[in-house]
C-alpha cells in the first residue's frame, strides 16, 4: 500500500543534522581525510604530529558528535527518528559508507601497498605516517596491519564513549561497553604490540592476541606459529597450551555459566567493533524465519570447515615426523574427539534439535568419518581430497578476508552489524551450540507484560525475533544470541530479562501467559 | 459437512488470540474481517512508527505468510450491520457475508464528548492506524504544526506528547485532574510523572479543561479556547485522548443487546445465540472483583480471546481473569502494577510509599490495616516479577512478607542497583512512627 511506504520512510522529511553535529563529523571526516591525503604522498612532517592529530580529530569529532546528540537529553532509550535517517535507514549515505567500507577492507587485505606497505625499504603514504606510532609502541615499522589495528581500536574506543552515552542510564550496558573497549586496547592492540619487543635474534613469539580464539583466528595453529612458539621455549609452549586450552576448556566452562555472550559482546574484538561502531546499523538485521534458516546452514558449514581446514593443515606438518605428536596420532584425536561431542549429542541432545540439524549433523559427521577412513586405509591420498594448503589458502580469502572483513564490517549499513558474527563466524557456532545445549544462560520473560511492540526484534542485531518467545511467556534459548542485552533495554514493559540459573527448566514453553486463571492455563497448556 | 464456520470481526490482539487458538484445536474455518489494516499489528506500538524507532512491518507479530499458513482466512471489509436472523454480515460494499458463530472483537473509538469544533480537521485521537497517518498528515514536523494541544492526561495523551516532542513541536498538555493520571495513580506517583512530563518541556496544564476548538474559513483547527481561563491557545493539531469507548454503533440495528459496549455474560455470549464479544467493546453484565466492567486493555483482550477459543471449541469456560496487572511506559519511566493501587486508598486500607532521591523511581504499596494483607503495588523505574506478585496476591501474603522478600520479585538487568535494602528500612521506619 501507498501509505505504507509513505509512513515507513515517514515521508516528506528527512532528518537533517544540526550544527553542532555537522561540525562535529567535519572535524572527525578530516581527520580521516589526512590520513587519505597521506596515502597520495603528500609528505606531513613530522609524522608523529601528523598522525597523532589525525587521531585525535578523529576521537574528539566522535566524542563531540555523541555530546551533542545525548548530553541534553534525559537518560532513557534514544531511538528517535532512527528509520528517518539517511544513514541508519539504508539511504543514500548509508550505501556510500557501504562502499567507503568495502573499499577500505579490499585496499587493506588484497591492494596493501596502495597505502604505501612496502617490503623492502621504506613504508610510503598512509603506512608511513603511522611509523613513529608504530615504533613507539612495538619498536618497529607500520604494517598495513598496525593501521588496521589502530584504526579498529579508534573506532571501539570512540564509538564506545559515544554508546556509553547513548546507554547512560544502564549498567549492564555500561559494564559491557568498558568491557570490549579494555579487551580492544589491551589485549588485542597494546599487549600484542608490546609483546613484539621482547623478540631478538633468539627469541620470537608469533603475534598472539589472546581473545583472538581459533577457529576465530583461523590461523593460529598453522606451522610458521607453532613453530615459533615451540622454539620460544615455556613462554611460547604456554602460549601454544593456552590457545589449545581457550577453545577446548575455557570457553565450555565460561559458556556453561554466562552464556556465549561473556565473548561475543563482552570480549570478542569483533562483537566488540560491531557493538559500538556497528550500533547505529543494529535494527538493519534480517528477522525472517528464511534468513534463520539461512543463518544455520551458512555458520555450520563455515565451522565444518574450519575444521577440516585446520585439521589437513595440522596434519600436513605433523605428519613429518618432526614433532613429537604424529600425523596418525592427531587425526585419531580428532575423530575421537568429533565422536564424543556427537554421541554426546545425539544420546542426550536429541529431543533438543530441529530435523534439519539432526540430518546436517549425521550427514557433516559421516562425511568427515569416512574420509580420514579412507584415507587411512590408503584409498585416497589426500585427507579431504584437496591440498591442505588449497584449503587454507580457499579459507582465509573466503572466510577470512571476504566474509569477516569485505561483508562482515563493510555492510554494516545495509545488512546490520551482525553479519559475520551471525552467518560466518565459526568460533559463534560453536559457542552457540554450548549455549544452546549446554549453558544456564537464557532471557527470561515477565509473565504476561508483553504488548507484542516489536521494539525487541526490531533491535536485536543477531536478527532473533525475540517477541515470537515474549509474547507466549516462553524464554529464549537461542544459539546466535550473544547477550548484548539490548531487547531488555528497549523493551517498554520491562518484560526481557537476561539471566543465568539452573539448567533445569529453563527452555520452557507456556503457550498462556500469566494473568489468566489457573485452570485454564493448565487446561491449554495440556492441548498443545 | 463442511467445518463451521467462525467469523470474527476485529484483528486486533482479542480477535487474532480467539482465532490461533481456536486453529489449535480445531479445524473449523476462521475468518478476520477489518477494514483497519491487511494483517494484525501490535496497536500499543503505533507511536513507535511515527517515533522513527521502528517502520510499519515491524508492528507485525506474525509474518505475512502465518495466516494462509494456519488457514486463517483475511477478509479486508467494513461490516455495516449483523442480521443475526440470516446469520450473516453486511458488508459496507453491499455483499452478504455468512458465518455460523460470530465473534465480535471490534475494540474502542476514541472518546469525543461534544465540544465545538471537535471534527475540525487537524483533530483526531490515537487509536487507529488511518489515527496514525492522519497525524504524519497533519504534524509531520514543527513547520507545519507549530504547536500541538492534547486533550486529556492518560495513557495515550502522554505518548502523543512523546510522539510529537521527537519531532520538536510543542505540546500543550490539558489535564482535567490536578494531577497526571490523579483519577488512577495516588498524588505521589501522578506528581512524579508531572514533573518527568515538564522535564521533556511538554506544556501541561493541571485542572484545566477545553472549551472550544476554533478552526479557520478552510475548516482546520487554528487555536483552542481554555474553559477556566479563557486563554486562547493557537494550534495546528489537537489530540482528543480522554479515553476510549466501544466501536458498537455499527450494531445499534442489530437485536444484539447493547449498553456502553456489548453485553456478556461470563461465558463472553452475547444476549444473541451463537454471537460472542470480546475485548475493549465488551461489557460484562456484573463486574469481576474491581474491575471495571469494559476493560479496554492490551493483556484482558487476548485472555478473552484464550477463554472464547476454548469455549468455540468444546470446552465451555467463564472468563476468569487472574489477577490485575497492567504497565505502561511514561516518556523515560516504566510503570508497572499488580493487584489494586486505587488513588485513594480504600476503607480500612493503608499506604506504604518509598520514592528515590532522584524523583524518578517509586514503589506504592496499599494493603489491608487489620490483616496487613498486600492489596498491590504501583512501581516507578523499577522491574518487577510478575510471577512472584502473581503467586503473592493469590496466596493472601501480609505486606511484611511482600516488603521482606522485594528482591527475590526484582526483574530489573543484571548489574542495576536495587533498591530493597533502602525500601526496608523506610518501610520498618513507618511502622514504628505509625505505632508510637
Amino acid at each position: 500500500m501507498s501509505v505504507d511506504i509513505n509512513m515507513s520512510v515517514t515521508g516528506n522529511s528527512p532528518e537533517a543534522l544540526n550544527v553542532q553535529q555537522k561540525l562535529s563529523s567535519a572535524l572527525g571526516l578530516l581527520g580521516i581525510f589526512i590520513m587519505t591525503l597521506s596515502g597520495f604522498n603528500i609528505h606531513f612532517q613530522p609524522k608523529i604530529v601528523w598522525v597523532s592529530l589525525s587521531l585525535i580529530m578523529v576521537l574528539a569529532g566522535i566524542f563531540w558528535y555523541s555530546k551533542v546528540s545525548y548530553a541534553h537529553k534525559t537518560e532513557g532509550i534514544k531511538n528517535d527518528r532512527i528509520y528517518f535517517k539517511s544513514l541508519t535507514n539504508r539511504g543514500f549515505w548509508a550505501y556510500i559508507l557501504g562502499l567507503a567500507l568495502t573499499g577500505f577492507y579490499i585496499v587493506l587485505y588484497f591492494y596493501p601497498n596502495w597505502i604505501g606497505l612496502s617490503s623492502e625499504g621504506e613504508n610510503t603514504g598512509v603506512v608511513a605516517l603511522f611509523d613513529p606510532l608504530s615504533k613507539a609502541i612495538s619498536g618497529n615499522a607500520a604494517s598495513q596491519w598496525f593501521v588496521y589495528g589502530t584504526l579498529y581500536t579508534l573506532a571501539i574506543v570512540g564509538f564506545g564513549v559515544k554508546f556509553l552515552w547513548k546507554y547512560r542510564h544502564n549498567r549492564y550496558q555500561r559494564l559491557r561497553t568498558f568491557s570490549v573497549m579494555f579487551f580492544q586496547l589491551g589485549f588485542a592492540f597494546l599487549i600484542p604490540e608490546l609483546m613484539s619487543r621482547l623478540n631478538g635474534d633468539n627469541f620470537s613469539l608469533p603475534y598472539y592476541n589472546f581473545i583472538n580464539i581459533w577457529p576465530l583466528n583461523h590461523y593460529n595453529f598453522e606451522q610458521y606459529r607453532v613453530d615459533q612458539f615451540v622454539n620460544a621455549g615455556t613462554v611460547g609452549i604456554g602460549l601454544l597450551i593456552f590457545g589449545v586450552l581457550s577453545i577446548l576448556i575455557i570457553t565450555p566452562i565460561l559458556t556453561y555459566k554466562y552464556g556465549k555472550r561473556w565473548y561475543c559482546s563482552w570480549v570478542c574484538g569483533c562483537g566488540g567493533l560491531a557493538e559500538t561502531a556497528g550500533d547505529p546499523f543494529r535494527h538493519l538485521s534480517d528477522k525472517s524465519q528464511s534468513s534463520w534458516k539461512l543463518e544455520r546452514w551458512l555458520v555450520h558449514t563455515v565451522l565444518v570447515f574450519v575444521v577440516i581446514m585446520t585439521t589437513a593443515v595440522v596434519y600436513s606438518y605433523l605428519n613429518t615426523d618432526k614433532y613429537w605428536l604424529s600425523g596418525t596420532a592427531f587425526l585419531i584425536s580428532v575423530a575421537s574427539l568429533l565422536t564424543i561431542v556427537f554421541t554426546w549429542t545425539m544420546v542426550y541432545k536429541r529431543q533438543e534439535l530441529q530435523n534439519d540439524a539432526k540430518y546436517a549433523a549425521i550427514g557433516f559427521f559421516v562425511v568427515i568419518l569416512s574420509l580420514l577412513g579412507l584415507h587411512f586405509s590408503g584409498l585416497i591420498d589426500k585427507i579431504f581430497l584437496f591440498e591442505a594448503e588449497t584449503l587454507r589458502a580457499t579459507y582465509g580469502f573466503a572466510i577470512g578476508a571476504i566474509f569477516s572483513g569485505v561483508v562482515g564490517v563493510g555492510f554494516y549499513p545495509i545488512f546490520g552489524n551482525r553479519v559475520w558474527c551471525r552467518f560466518g563466524c565459526p568460533m559463534a557456532a560453536i559457542l552457540g551450540f554450548q549455549q544452546r545445549l549446554f549453558s544456564k544462560f537464557r532471557i527470561t520473560t515477565n509473565g504476561g507484560q508483553c504488548i507484542s511492540c516489536g521494539n525487541c526484534t526490531t533491535y536485536c542485531e543477531m536478527g532473533i525475533d525475540v517477541r515470537a518467545y515474549a509474547q507466549k511467556g516462553e524464554n529464549i534459548v537461542r544459539s546466535s544470541c550473544v547477550g548484548c542485552g539490548i531487547c531488555a533495554s528497549v523493551c517498554p514493559r520491562g518484560v526481557l530479562k537476561l539471566e543465568n540459573d539452573t539448567p533445569a527448566g529453563r527452555i520452557n514453553s507456556n503457550e498462556i501467559l500469566l494473568g489468566n486463571d489457573v485452570d485454564l492455563m493448565d487446561l491449554v497448556n495440556q492441548n498443545k | 459437512m463442511g467445518q463451521e464456520h467462525i467469523v470474527i470481526i476485529g484483528n486486533g490482539i482479542s480477535g487474532v488470540t480467539a482465532a490461533r487458538h481456536i486453529r489449535k484445536q480445531s479445524q473449523k474455518r476462521i475468518t478476520l474481517i477489518s477494514s483497519e489494516s491487511e494483517h494484525f499489528f501490535s496497536r500499543t506500538a503505533l507511536m513507535y512508527v511515527y517515533m522513527g524507532h521502528m517502520k510499519w512491518n515491524h508492528l507485525k507479530p506474525y509474518e505475512d505468510g502465518f495466516w494462509k499458513k494456519n488457514r486463517i482466512d483475511i477478509k479486508q471489509a467494513h461490516v455495516s450491520a449483523v442480521d443475526h436472523k440470516n446469520k450473516e454480515l453486511q458488508l459496507e460494499s453491499g455483499e452478504a457475508f455468512p458465518y455460523d458463530k460470530l465473534v465480535i472483537a471490534c475494540g474502542s473509538k476514541s472518546n469525543k464528548f461534544g465540544w465545538p469544533g471537535q471534527d475540525s480537521k487537524g483533530v483526531l485521537g490515537l487509536y487507529s492506524k488511518q489515527d496514525l497517518e492522519s497525524l504524519e498528515d497533519h504534524a509531520p514536523n514543527k513547520e507545519v504544526c507549530k504547536r500541538a494541544v492534547i486533550v486529556g492526561g492518560g495513557l495515550i495523551g502522554i505518548e502523543l506528547a512523546e510522539m510529537l516532542a521527537t519531532r520538536n513541536i510543542p505540546v500543550t498538555l490539558l489535564v482535567r485532574e490536578s494531577h497526571f493520571w490523579n483519577n488512577v495513580l495516588p498524588s505521589e506517583e501522578a506528581k512524579l510523572i508531572d514533573r518527568h512530563i515538564r522535564e521533556h518541556h511538554i506544556d501541561l496544564r493541571l485542572e484545566t479543561n477545553l472549551e472550544e476548538i476554533i478552526a479557520d474559513d478552510t475548516g482546520r483547527v487554528k487555536a483552542i479556547k481554555i474553559k477556566e481561563t479563557g486563554e486562547v491557545l493557537e494550534c495546528n493539531f489537537v489530540g482528543l485522548t480522554p479515553g476510549v469507548s466501544p466501536n458498537i454503533d455499527f450494531l445499534k440495528s442489530s437485536d444484539i443487546e447493547l449498553n456502553r459496549g456489548v453485553l456478556v455474560n461470563r461465558k463472553l455470549e452475547t444476549s444473541v445465540e451463537d454471537i460472542y464479544a470480546i475485548g475493549d467493546c465488551a461489557e460484562q453484565r456484573q463486574p469481576i472483583g474491581n474491575r471495571p466492567s469494559i476493560e479496554a486493555v492490551w493483556y484482558t483482550g487476548r485472555m478473552m480471546g484464550e477463554t472464547l477459543a476454548q469455549t468455540l471449541c468444546g470446552n465451555p469456560r467463564e472468563y476468569k481473569p487472574g489477577q490485575w496487572f497492567n504497565s505502561a511506559k511514561f516518556f523515560d519511566i516504566e510503570y508497572q502494577t499488580y493487584g489494586w493501587v486505587f488513588s485513594q486508598a480504600k476503607e480500612g486500607h493503608t499506604d506504604f510509599y518509598w520514592e528515590h532521591t532522584d524523583g524518578k523511581k517509586c514503589i506504592h504499596i496499599q494493603y489491608e490495616i487489620e490483616s496487613r494483607i498486600f492489596k498491590g503495588i504501583n512501581t516507578f523505574g523499577i522491574r518487577l516479577r510478575h510471577e512472584v506478585f502473581d503467586r503473592w496476591l493469590t496466596e493472601n501474603a501480609t505486606v511484611d512478607e511482600v516488603i521482606k522478600n522485594l528482591k527475590s520479585a526484582n526483574f530489573d538487568p543484571e548489574f542495576f542497583k536495587s533498591y530493597e535494602k533502602e525500601i526496608q528500612n523506610k518501610f520498618q521506619h513507618t511502622l514504628k512512627t505509625t505505632s508510637l
